[in-house]
């Protein structure tokens, strides 16, 4: 189980995340839902150690793991699908597949696997990575992350600006990797996706968790409410 | 009655031949300095950091060779085999020690460091080893050469083309098909998210510093044997190192090779013209090509 306890986080002197406490279950989604500059990107970015966190702030499995270099993270199978996508222009798209790869774990998704199952990412597997739309950049991120076997994938905002047509394909993919028993922490704009996409969800506010609940029995009123804070 | 028009004077084969050795030799000259710049080129290309020390390192290679050349009572390419893996050694310690304090910081603490760290090295350079002047002696071979088709050429500085060449091709190669080359550009295009998949940039940057220096290693010992050299001679070769990148466009590697033959055959056509005007050649027509193609010959321009 992974699992934030009463973390603080802080860019310079402004504290973003105030003692926050959220849960992720092995095999799990769990959605997390929350205006702009609510603290969910930094909740995901201080799991994986892109922000600095408390080593008791981030706990895996009971063990504390907080503060940790992201390679370290991704060795206990914690990876992050930026928000942005952020492929590496001078990589093609197998290169960037490739060097995450070698740096992940070893497991069941493979760039060879990734190509059988998505026939159109070996079609533009040799071109530069920025030389797609976005909904295929965004295919290839998630892959990126992917092929590091991670067991809690982390995702920030994997639809932000794309068409309803590369939205599906994204989570169709998404899918794949759930049936695989992936555990997901989905940041989603889209709250109505969001709710539909996870078993549980939490509404994140200035920082701290204001609601949570199974998503099958969120009322969209409460969960309206959290996310305007009105 | 028509007047006969003076006929050209037919160019002398001698002067012709002459002027394909000069050539010839400034193309020579242009690979080593290609071998000084390759270094500069990759720090600034993968760790956006300019190395100011990168000539008095380049100056603290000879005096390591002229050192283990005496220790050991071997000869300046033998040397190398300690000389290379030291050099490594003090690119990585000092990678992990220092630089890495000013990595992904701006441009300019790197460079105030390593403008720092350049003075330190010339001092203690003079401090052990005397302000004289030194070479490395070759012996034999150094004086060596063979004729082709009237043209000489010497074995020394055709050895140290080759040498250049293959270093050039290999770290090409790295870069484009290695694992170690896709770090390489995955960091330098994003580093934070080059983390995320689980490069250790640190411990990247020192090994980069490492190569960096052990082929700053094999530049100094061709340097040492053309050229007499002395603690204060850093700051010129770190001037014609960096000339051979900017001219051949920033984070090019085959650019900085490039660069680095113009500016040698620009040198060697100018100290032609007249014996003290090589560098002044040198740096004139790296104004004028930057003048006309600010980013490099094959930089890509502004991103």
């Amino acid at each position: 189980m992974l699992r934030t306890e009463r973390l603080d986080a802080y860019y310079g002197l402004f504290q973003a995340l105030f003692g926050l406490t959220f849960e992720v279950k092995p095999g799990e989604t769990v959605a997390l839902i929350g205006s702009n500059g609510a603290g969910k990107s930094t909740l995901l970015r201080s799991i994986v150690g892109s922000v600095r966190a408390r080593p008791d702030g981030v706990l895996l499995d009971g063990r504390p793991v907080g503060g940790d270099p992201e390679r370290k993270q991704l060795d206990r199978g914690i990876a992050l699908v930026p928000e942005g996508r952020r492929l590496f222009p001078s990589l093609t798209v197998r290169e960037n597949l490739q060097l995450a790869m070698r740096n992940g774990r070893k497991g069941p998704w493979t760039i060879e696997r990734l190509m059988k199952e998505f026939p159109v990412m070996e079609a533009f597997q040799h071109r530069p990575a920025t030389a797609l739309s976005g909904g295929q950049q965004q295919l290839v991120a998630l892959s990126r992350a992917l092929v590091c076997n991670p067991s809690y994938l982390l995702c920030d905002e994997i639809s932000l600006g794309l068409s309803p047509v590369a939205v599906n394909e994204v989570y169709e993919l998404l899918g794949r990797a759930r049936s695989d028993g992936l555990a997901v922490v989905l940041v989603e704009q889209n709250v109505k996706r969001a709710l539909s996409e996870s078993d549980r969800f939490y509404c994140i506010q200035k920082g701290r968790v204001v609601l949570e609940g199974t998503s099958e029995h969120a009322d969209h009123a409460q969960v309206a409410q959290a996310y305007f804070g009105i | 009655m028509r007047t006969m028009r003076k006929l050209p004077k037919p160019i002398l084969e001698s002067d012709m031949q002459a002027f394909i050795e000069t050539i010839a030799g400034g193309l020579m000259l242009g690979a080593l300095y290609a071998l000084f710049g390759l270094g500069l080129s990759l720090s600034l290309g993968v760790m956006k950091m300019i190395n100011i020390a990168h000539g008095d390192l380049i100056v603290l290679g000879a005096y390591l060779c002229s050192t283990v050349m005496q220790a050991l009572g071997v000869g300046p390419f033998l040397s190398l085999l300690a000389v290379v893996p030291m050099m490594f050694v003090i690119g990585y310690v000092l990678q992990r020690v220092l630089l890495n304090r000013v990595v992904g910081r701006g441009a300019l603490s790197p460079l105030l460091l390593t403008f720092g760290l350049s003075i330190v090295v010339q001092n203690v350079l003079q401090e052990v080893y005397t302000a004289d002047t030194r070479s490395l002696q070759a012996g034999e071979f150094a004086l060596q050469g063979f004729d082709l088709g009237g043209v000489s050429i010497g074995l020394l500085p055709l050895a140290s083309t080759l040498i250049s060449v293959a270093i050039f091709a290999g770290t090409s190669w790295l870069i484009g098909h290695s694992h170690l080359g896709r770090q390489a550009r995955a960091v330098a295009d994003d580093p934070g998210t080059a983390r995320l998949v689980g490069v250790n940039d640190r411990n990247f940057f020192a090994l980069v510093t490492g190569f960096v220096l052990a082929v700053i290693a094999l530049a100094s010992v061709m340097y040492g044997i053309r050229t007499p050299f002395s603690p204060t001679a850093g700051p010129e070769r770190l001037l014609y190192s960096f000339e051979a990148v900017v001219l051949g466009g920033l984070g090019n590697v085959w650019g900085t090779f490039v660069g680095g033959l113009i500016i040698g055959v620009a040198q060697l056509l100018g100290a032609k013209v007249s014996s003290g005007l090589g560098p002044f050649f040198g740096h004139l027509v790296f104004l004028i090509a930057l003048l006309a193609r600010p980013q490099g010959i094959f930089g890509k321009g502004s991103r």
